[in-house]
């Protein structure tokens, strides 16, 4: 069991290195030129309108609340799902009961508009 | 444990052998005799990807009517490599204002975020990277960090589109992780187990695209969205906002962006082959050769390990393909019909499959293997009737609304 995540530590550094390697020849053999015009901010060939990091918009913010949610939902269903073999049918039961109480959720936030334009 | 039966394993105890002998510690040997195996899989992983993008290119110049590289090499195979040193010596320009680090760091992540699945990917019965036994849970994880190199990148660069991009491409990741992340625990409480080695072994009798087709169709969905492909590609929506998140990067940079979107579509349909089309198990293959009947064709261990793993590469392709398919054949929907598509559509529906599948998995030790499968596969074709009804219905009654309000109008028009 050990060893297991210890593989898994090493396939993060071997993860990290690869693809750091090509990057490396790439800053040791391509050419070093910077001017102004090159590194300025692209936008479609004119001057930038305006600043970089422009207003967020609130909606992204509910439907990562919602996303939320639902993640800690389908956490929660794993163990359930591994289980259920040994539980029977009134774990089942149990297991939908949690899911309807979070789509009942779900129809709230959708009657409530939260879940309209992006 | 010859090197007949189980390759792997046995050169891997050799390696860790001579090691020792040569006086170093056992752990220390036994740390770089896993280095080494990992090395491999990863270049193992690299080349395929290089073959990919051949592949990808071939397959959308036939797509499109037309041929493709044909030029560089036979049929045009040494194109990527061409591709590969162009983009190596290429300049490396970072923008003015942009957060160095982060943006430096941002197609590294990206590039790791797609090789950490490799761990646990079954190639065949004797060749994997490890066996966890949270694998599915590994795989949400592993895949999450994708998504921070995206926001990296996005918010590093300096750059309003890429920016824009970036809030579009993370909306629609965390939406489409539900419905896929639901439709992983089918394949766990069918086979009862997280672990993809035991998962791909209780396909021996049935693949799980009998049992779940309407689990696989969703899964398909959700990871094309996952991908940041079209239908779902609003990252890089070129008529747009030129190539979202990635709009800064050029050279290698931008290479490991475009590879690792590759090698991560491939690597997913890796998955759907695993979940749902058996992996590695070949009909009637059995670990010591060919069981037709009473017909018993003995094949040594490693041809059978190498023939699971040809059938795992070609079921990955195959589900490659179907994800390329879809990709040129459609257009890019927008990111509202998206979003709603997910939240009000596909939740909603994997969630109920979920359920199903649960009350009807308690029937698995009551059944016959072949009832099961019956019961199972009629319950997904109800599901999808029922959803086809509830559609229509929906679609009949906006109609009729539509044609009261154009009445209406007319009406009014005459007045």
């Amino acid at each position: 069991m050990q060893s297991e995540w210890l593989y898994i530590g090493l396939f993060l550094i071997v993860g990290i290195l690869i693809p750091v390697a090509p990057l490396v020849i790439a800053a040791l053999i391509s050419p070093h030129k910077p001017n102004p015009i090159k590194q300025s901010t692209y936008e479609c060939g004119i001057e930038t309108v305006g600043d970089s990091w422009v207003q967020f918009k609130a909606q992204y913010y509910i439907l990562a609340l919602v996303f939320l949610v639902f993640d800690v939902e389908t956490v929660f269903l794993f163990p359930w799902a591994l289980s259920l073999n040994k539980m029977g049918v009134f774990a089942v039961l149990e297991g939908i009961l949690f899911i309807g109480i979070l789509v009942a959720g779900l129809v709230y936030a959708w009657r409530k508009g939260m879940l309209e334009w992006a | 444990m010859t090197f007949w039966n189980d390759p792997i394993n046995f050169l891997s105890g050799w390696l860790s052998g001579i090691l020792t002998a040569w006086g170093l510690p056992a752990t220390l040997a036994m740390v770089l005799t896993i280095f080494i195996g990992i090395v491999l899989l990863v270049m193992f992983a690299m080349t395929l990807d290089i073959f990919l993008v051949w592949v990808e290119r071939k397959v959308v110049a036939r797509f499109q009517d037309r041929i493709g590289p044909n030029r560089i090499g036979p049929f045009g195979l040494v194109q990527p490599f061409a591709d590969i040193i162009k983009l190596v010596i290429k300049e490396d320009i970072t923008p003015d204002g942009a957060d160095k680090v982060v943006f430096n760091l941002a197609p590294v992540m990206a590039a790791m975020a797609v090789i950490l699945l490799w761990a646990i990917l079954p190639i065949s019965s004797k060749i994997y990277g490890v066996d966890l036994n949270v694998a599915l849970l590994y795989l949400v994880a592993a895949g999450a960090l994708g998504t921070m190199a995206i926001i990296m990148a996005g918010w590093a660069s300096n750059n309003k589109y890429a920016l824009l991009g970036m809030y579009r491409m993370v909306a629609n990741v965390i939406a489409y992780e539900i419905p896929m992340v639901v439709i992983l625990l089918i394949p766990t409480i069918l086979a009862d187990s997280m672990s993809v080695k035991s998962i791909t072994e209780a396909q021996a009798s049935t693949w799980y695209v009998f049992l779940s087709p309407l689990g696989l169709l969703i899964f398909m969905i959700s990871a094309i969205a996952e991908l940041g492909r079209s239908p779902f590609d609003l990252n890089e929506a070129e008529s747009e906002i030129v190539a979202g998140f990635h709009i800064e990067y050029s050279g290698m940079k931008f290479g490991w962006f475009y590879a690792s979107e590759l090698l991560h579509a491939f690597t997913f349909g890796g998955f759907a082959s695993v979940l749902f089309f058996g992996g590695w198990q070949v009909p009637f293959l059995l670990a010591d050769g060919f069981h037709f009947g009473s017909l018993v064709v003995t094949l040594p261990g490693i041809v059978v390990v190498l023939v699971q793993a040809l059938a795992f590469l070609l079921k990955a392709l195959f589900g490659y393909w179907v994800i390329m398919w879809v990709k040129y054949s459609m257009p890019r929907i927008r990111i509202d019909q998206m979003l709603a598509f997910n939240w009000k559509f596909l939740t909603p529906l994997s969630l109920v499959l979920l359920s199903v599948t649960a009350l009807l998995g308690q029937l698995q030790t009551v059944l016959l293997p072949w009832a099961f499968t019956l019961v199972m596969f009629v319950s997904n074709l109800l599901i999808i009737w029922i959803t086809i009804e509830i559609l229509r219905a929906y679609a009949r009654r906006q109609r009729k609304q539509e044609e009261r309000i154009t009445a209406a109008a007319a009406q009014g028009a005459h007045q």
